[in-house]
């Protein structure tokens, strides 16, 4: 499915978050979006899931490409898991189903097969705070599966996580992209998680928000590995390449919450 | 080099370090807690058997149970306990199906929030036995004024702890739910509703314990029966022993509402 993003522009009362913003998503492929504190990632990813409206501008999706059984085309996975403490892994999957025509087995079907995919069927009945934070994303993973996207949204997925889990998720997601080919659109503040998912970076520069440059790689998702020296010169390109607007955003009070 | 700190450590005076975070530590002592009654009431008997505690102010324990046991045995106190229970029953329920109601619409739609708020902050610090004498215009010395006195009193509370509720259920769970496309009802039904119950049912406690009180007010303004009338019909004709009794059967009554608030947490609350 292509999502194209026209013209998007949006303040929040006195702050210009993003002006311009124009850029198209091509099916199966992974967009990253970095970018320093402020520069408005997050505020366009909601945009793009029509979770927040544009003060102007649209986002287009194509509806031809939708997959088989694709009950939510623009599905998020959340930096803060967003997981039903009163529920079981079982069911915060099955909520997520449960308001759509689907028969009791088809559900119980569905649910299996995400579970299996994350590696989560013996946790299937435990209760989310009875899981690592490294599980409980996972179980976001599995939610975001059961309803078929055509677009993932990840918001920061594995900010929240400490170093080890990360990299065992990173390389999950990695696994995933390259075996599904699935649409998605990635915001990080990682640089290496960008080089390691990403066919394009797109690089946001601050106050306003608009798109600093485009970064293309061209290494296929599942030949790039932890330290490969063309994704180090990646990530060193880009590094340069918003490093000032880091030092701007750290050193700046902050009046926007 | 590590072995020159060794030495260095053995030559010189050592001093243990000392434990500081000893206290502000209290445990739970179930046998205590038992302990604690024991030895209440019998420094209480020893006061009335050896008359440092003049019956007329206070029975002895042994008086008061002996009250109480022939209130079990007439049959008066399961008149007087089932006039209440029903009253309390009606009244909380009426209270707290509006309370819970309203809290929902004040806590999730912009029309009903400012009025609501207004009028809740408003009429919630009348104390509502002021306004029993109105309920008895309204709607006769009989039954329905204690329902409605006690169901206003229920009401307030209900409100601002259901209100309160909704509003710390987590945004990011509500945003999620719209995210999956959830139906709106679905969202209330399956995220709000689970997310404002532990505030709810910690709201149950106060607007319980404020229908007792208030249900102990009206009986004791205008009813033939109930826990109210018997303590303050015993008052009347200093009838102490009878009088404590009524008191030890509304502390016995607060025990059992609290207990069932309890099963019903745990029923409910399971998964925290």
């Amino acid at each position: 499915m292509r999502l194209t993003i026209k013209n998007v522009s949006h303040r929040y009362d006195q702050v210009e978050a993003l002006r311009d913003i124009d850029l198209t998503i091509e099916p199966g492929e992974v967009v990253a979006l970095i970018g320093p504190s402020g520069c408005g990632k997050s505020t366009l990813l909601s945009i793009i899931g029509g979770m927040l409206a544009p003060t102007s501008g649209e986002v287009l999706i194509d509806d031809q490409a939708k997959p088989e059984g694709c009950l939510n085309p623009l599905t998020y996975v959340f930096q803060d898991f967003a997981l039903l403490p009163w529920r079981t892994v079982a069911g915060n999957i099955s909520l997520v189903l449960e308001d759509h025509p689907l028969s009791r087995a088809e559900r119980d079907a569905r649910i299996e097969e995400v579970l299996a995919q994350t590696n989560l069927s013996d946790f299937r009945d435990a209760f989310p705070k009875q899981l690592s934070g490294g599980m409980k994303q996972r179980v976001g993973i599995a939610r975001a599966l059961a309803v078929r996207p055509a677009v993932l949204l990840m918001d920061e997925p594995l900010s929240a996580l400490d170093a080890q889990t990360r990299i065992l998720l990173l390389d999950e997601f990695s696994d995933l992209f390259a075996r599904t080919g699935m649409t998605a659109v990635y915001v990080t503040h990682n640089l290496n998680e960008a080089v390691r998912l990403a066919h394009r970076v797109v690089a946001l520069r601050r106050r306003p928000g608009t798109i600093k440059e485009i970064h293309s790689i061209d290494i296929p998702i599942q030949d790039r590995r932890e330290g490969l020296p063309e994704l180090v010169a990646h990530e060193g390109a880009l590094w340069n390449l918003i490093r000032d607007e880091a030092i701007a955003a750290d050193k700046e009070l902050e009046n926007v919450a | 080099m590590s072995r020159d700190v060794a030495n260095s450590s053995s030559e010189n005076a050592d001093n243990k370090v000392r434990f500081r975070a000893t206290g502000f530590n209290p445990k739970a002592n179930p046998v205590a807690a038992w302990a604690s009654f024991v030895v209440v009431i019998v420094l209480w008997q020893l006061g009335s058997s050896t008359g440092f505690i003049s019956d007329l102010a206070m029975p002895s324990p042994v008086a008061v149970a002996e009250a109480l046991w022939k209130l079990i045995v007439s049959g008066d106190l399961w008149r007087h306990l089932g006039a209440s229970l029903q009253r309390l029953a009606v009244g909380w329920i009426l209270g707290t199906v509006a309370g819970l109601v309203v809290g929902f619409m004040v806590g999730m739609f912009t029309w009903a929030r400012s009025p609501g708020v207004a009028l809740v902050s408003a009429l919630f610090p009348i104390p509502k036995i002021a306004l029993l004498p109105l309920f008895i215009i309204w709607f006769g010395i009989g039954e329905p004024s204690k329902f409605a006195t006690i169901a206003f009193g229920v009401f307030f509370p209900t409100v601002i702890n259901t209100f309160g509720g909704v509003d710390n259920v987590a945004r990011n769970l509500i945003r999620m739910g719209q995210s999956f496309d959830m139906p709106m009802w679905s969202v209330i039904r399956k995220i709000i509703l689970p997310g404002a119950l532990p505030t709810i049912l910690s709201g149950f406690r106060i607007s319980s314990s404020i229908a007792i009180i208030l249900l102990i007010a009206a009986e004791m303004i205008g009813a033939q029966y109930g826990i109210g009338a018997l303590i303050l019909a015993a008052g009347q004709l200093y009838q102490t022993d009878q009088l404590i009794a009524g008191v030890v059967v509304l502390s016995l009554l607060g025990l059992c509402v609290s207990w069932l608030l309890g099963r019903l947490d745990r029923w409910l609350l399971g998964w925290r």
